[in-house]
């Protein structure tokens, strides 16, 4: 039967496409899979891509429909169409990152014990110490193994030319990797066939890498350390991740009011009495981790902890104090930061940024605010952005003003045509925006997990892949060679 | 295990046994009426009485009709006993403990839910003909529990998830059986007659032991029913029963003999379980069957307690420490 989801007459519209080439052939690695799906009808795809659905939704890895008095549960839209990554193109991915998380981890540290970058200016001093996640509690604080990122999901996109740029570093809770299990976990079943013959290379073990890890920064001198994942609660929308992650590891998943500080160390409260903690992986902002130190009234925190942190009574994983790394107008000198720390030409380059906190910056993006992206320092989930060419005089207007009011709080960038991947819609593929977060461990020393997660901005054009603002995602796989 | 992981377990166990023991009266309720239907009224408030729930529904319903008395056990979301109400307290208790539990329980938990969620949509042909709906609950009932028992590990949360279970059900039969005794009949001279025959029958079956009583007890007499569902020792549904398989789990928790104590709840549980041990059928008559019961409910709540108090308060003795910010 003939089917209507196929690469023959899919339209590229000039961007660059992760699955088939210019001349509309599938590229080198997509071959395998682009045989799979000719020989599939219309009706047994969809059924597929149905079949999957349903998957996600029996295990319940699902969201409530906020506002929908009913409790309507959603699944995250998921498209079975993977994205491909060949083995070449990864090898230099896996060096680039490594090379920059050495260097960002190198940078916190530093700025938290000698400030050598400091003094010797090559990153300006205000800007760090003006930045409102550049915590004062954390100086001279060494953790373990000195390591302060252990868990990093770096956003990568690629422009019309092909070429990938770093868009962030999320240095402080970055989410998503069970959905990356996840959605392999799905694929496997889905297309069996592909799946060998393309030697895609496995993710599995990435729960035990990640325990390894936790192991490995744990305080010195603890033989089999107790780790836990702390949550906020099961209301919190990355609750399935940390209910998956804590059940992959086999650790213990605790709320605050699980645990209790008492005489130099953690504690967790069970049924045979108090039990010492030793690392806590923990999964709520770092402004929530202690109401003593922090925010004074949340409830989510350990009251105390930071004490026993500082004692190196207890590890916390990521530390806090990373996200002074993750502030966008920082972002803009991790170039800089790898030349100076590792004496290396980056690998993966930035995307170019204007700082408004710098004059002649401020007034290009006043100037240009129809042609940039312009973004909070600290803003995250797609929100506190203005997209130029997508906006309005009066929005631009409006955005103008409130980088006057704070030019520190601003970054801009110029426009990165993303590049896209087919996906299912009606009864024919079409292109769709997509972005890639690999996930980067960090103990004794840097792993990288072969795949990540490819997020797809599933409305028409957009370029927002934010699953709060109607992104979905596909398995993504690197190939071996 | 977590003592807020052990919370969770022990009501998420409670919760679904709950909802099997509500499908199982309400199934056999329903089967009553249409044998008894040509001579006598049908009942449907005794049904609301083996909860508990009386007051609840007579402030919010104006007639026990059938209609509002299956509307309010099984799709009623403001009833926190009714089937859809315990179901949603079953999945956000499994939820918590998601991560110790078999992939295979939460997959069906969370299917079962959505059953549920859909089935009491349509309220009218779960009123209109609740044996469908009710096959499905004791379905899950059955699958669910039976993957407590051959997948997951019988260690401490497996005990807590056993215990939930058996002190649920020794609280619902008390109930069930006090129900019965003294609402049921239209009047006194209506005992021994067929319709207290069919009336103790149908108790027989909304434990599930309909079969298990003519096999070892012969024919129904109120004395040898009452006996059979609080002392008998063999029967899963009686109140003895349950509370000797509670006990079992609750010291496999303390790793602890039964004929030794080593915390509140060991005590409180093994008194009551001696109490029923040493208890014969004349006694119970003599005592009075409903002062009895009573006497359980007052029991089970000092159980709870004591449950609560030695596993799952979340403030164990800890002193505070001082912290100067």
């Amino acid at each position: 039967m003939e089917s209507k989801y196929t690469f023959k007459d899919y339209q590229l519209e000039g961007f660059y496409d992760e699955l088939v080439d210019s001349s509309h052939a599938p590229r080198k690695g997509a071959q395998i899979l682009d045989r799979r799906l000719d020989s599939l009808s219309s009706e047994e795809l969809l059924a597929i891509q149905n079949s999957a659905e349903k998957a996600f939704f029996d295990l319940g890895i699902t969201f409530t429909v906020y506002g929908d008095e009913m409790g309507t549960e959603k699944i995250f839209p998921f498209d079975i169409i993977p994205r491909i990554i060949e083995a070449y193109e990864w090898e230099r991915l896996e060096k680039g990152l490594k090379q920059r998380i050495h260097a960002l981890n190198l940078f916190i540290d530093d700025v938290y014990n000698d400030q050598k970058i400091l003094k010797d200016n090559v990153v300006p001093r205000e800007l760090v110490e003006n930045s409102p996640c550049f915590f004062k509690e954390c100086i001279g604080i060494k953790p373990p193994k000195r390591v302060w990122c252990h868990i990093t999901g770096t956003d990568l996109i690629r422009d019309k030319a092909g070429t990938f740029y770093v868009l962030e570093d999320n240095l402080r809770c970055p989410s998503g990797v069970s959905y990356v299990l996840a959605n392999r976990q799905i694929l496997k079943r889905t297309f069996p066939q592909v799946f060998t013959r393309s030697k895609v290379r496995t993710i599995e073990d990435y729960p035990s890498l990640l325990l390894e890890k936790l192991y490995e920064v744990a305080p010195d001198a603890i033989e089999r350390p107790n780790v836990v994942l702390l949550t906020p609660g099961c209301f919190n929308s990355a609750y399935y991740e940390h209910v998956f992650l804590a059940q992959q590891m086999g650790i213990a998943l605790v709320e605050g009011s699980d645990l209790v500080v008492n005489e130099g160390y953690v504690y967790m409260r069970t049924t045979k009495g108090l039990e010492k903690v030793d690392v806590i992986y923990r999964r709520i902002g770092e402004d929530f981790l202690d109401p003593h130190v922090f925010r004074k009234n949340s409830l989510l925190g350990i009251p105390g902890v930071m004490d026993i942190y500082k004692k190196g009574n207890v590890t916390l994983v990521n530390a806090p104090g990373t996200g002074v790394a993750d502030d966008k107008a920082i972002y803009a000198y991790v170039p800089r930061m790898i030349q100076y720390y590792l004496d290396e030409e980056p690998i993966i380059p930035n995307v170019p940024t204007y700082l408004c906190s710098e004059e002649q910056d401020l007034d290009y993006v006043l100037g240009h605010m129809d042609e940039l992206v312009i973004k909070e320092a600290n803003g995250a989930g797609g929100y506190g952005m203005l997209v130029g060419p997508r906006s309005s005089k009066e929005m631009q207007d409006a955005f103008a003003q409130k980088i006057k009011e704070n030019p520190r709080n601003y970054i801009a960038q110029p426009m990165i045509a993303l590049s896209r991947c087919p996906v299912i819609t009606g009864d024919h593929f079409e292109g769709r925006h997509v972005d890639l977060r690999p996930y980067i461990l960090y103990g004794r020393e840097i792993s990288v997990m072969p795949g990540g997660l490819t997020r797809v901005a599933l409305k028409k054009g957009s370029i927002v892949v934010n699953s709060s603002q109607g992104g979905g995602s596909k398995d993504t796989w690197v190939l071996g060679k | 295990m977590l003592s807020s992981s052990a919370n969770a377990i022990f009501w998420m166990s409670r919760y679904l046994e709950r909802s099997g023991n509500i499908a199982r009266y309400l199934d056999v309720n329903w089967h009553l009426t249409l044998d008894i239907s040509g001579e006598y009224e049908t009942q449907w408030e005794p049904l609301i009485a083996t909860t508990g729930d009386e007051e609840d529904f007579s402030a919010r319903y104006t007639d026990a009709s059938r209609e509002s008395a299956i509307f309010f056990l099984t799709a009623d979301e403001e009833n926190p006993n009714s089937i859809i109400s315990c179901i949603r307290m079953v999945r956000l208790n499994a939820m918590r403990i998601r991560h110790i539990i078999p992939t295979e329980m939460w997959e069906n938990i969370n299917v079962f839910y959505h059953y549920i969620k859909d089935a009491v949509k349509r309220p009218k042909r779960i009123t209109e003909n609740p044996y469908d709906f009710c096959q499905e609950v004791k379905r899950y009932n059955l699958l669910i529990g039976g993957i407590a028992y051959d997948i997951m590990d019988h260690d401490e949360k497996w005990n807590f998830f056993s215990m939930g279970r058996f002190i649920e059900r020794s609280e619902s039969t008390t109930r069930i059986l006090d129900v019965k005794y003294h609402i049921l009949l239209p009047s006194p001279k209506h005992v021994g007659t067929v319709l207290d025959h069919v009336q103790w029958n149908a108790l027989l079956k909304a434990v599930d032991g309909l079969e298990s009583f003519r096999q070892r007890y012969g024919q129904t007499s109120s004395g040898k029913v009452a006996s059979f569902l609080l002392l008998d020792r063999y029967f899963p549904g009686s109140v003895l029963f349950c509370l000797n398989q509670a006990q079992e789990h609750l010291h496999s928790i303390s790793n602890t003999q039964t004929w030794e104590f080593s915390n509140a709840a060991e005590k409180q549980l093994g008194q009551l379980c001696n109490s029923l041990s040493y208890c014969t059928m004349d006694d119970l008559f003599e005592y009075g069957l409903h002062e009895f019961s009573d006497d359980l409910q007052i029991k089970f709540g000092r159980v709870q307690q004591a449950i609560f108090d030695t596993f799952f308060s979340r403030m164990p003795q800890v002193k505070q420490q001082q912290f100067q910010s």
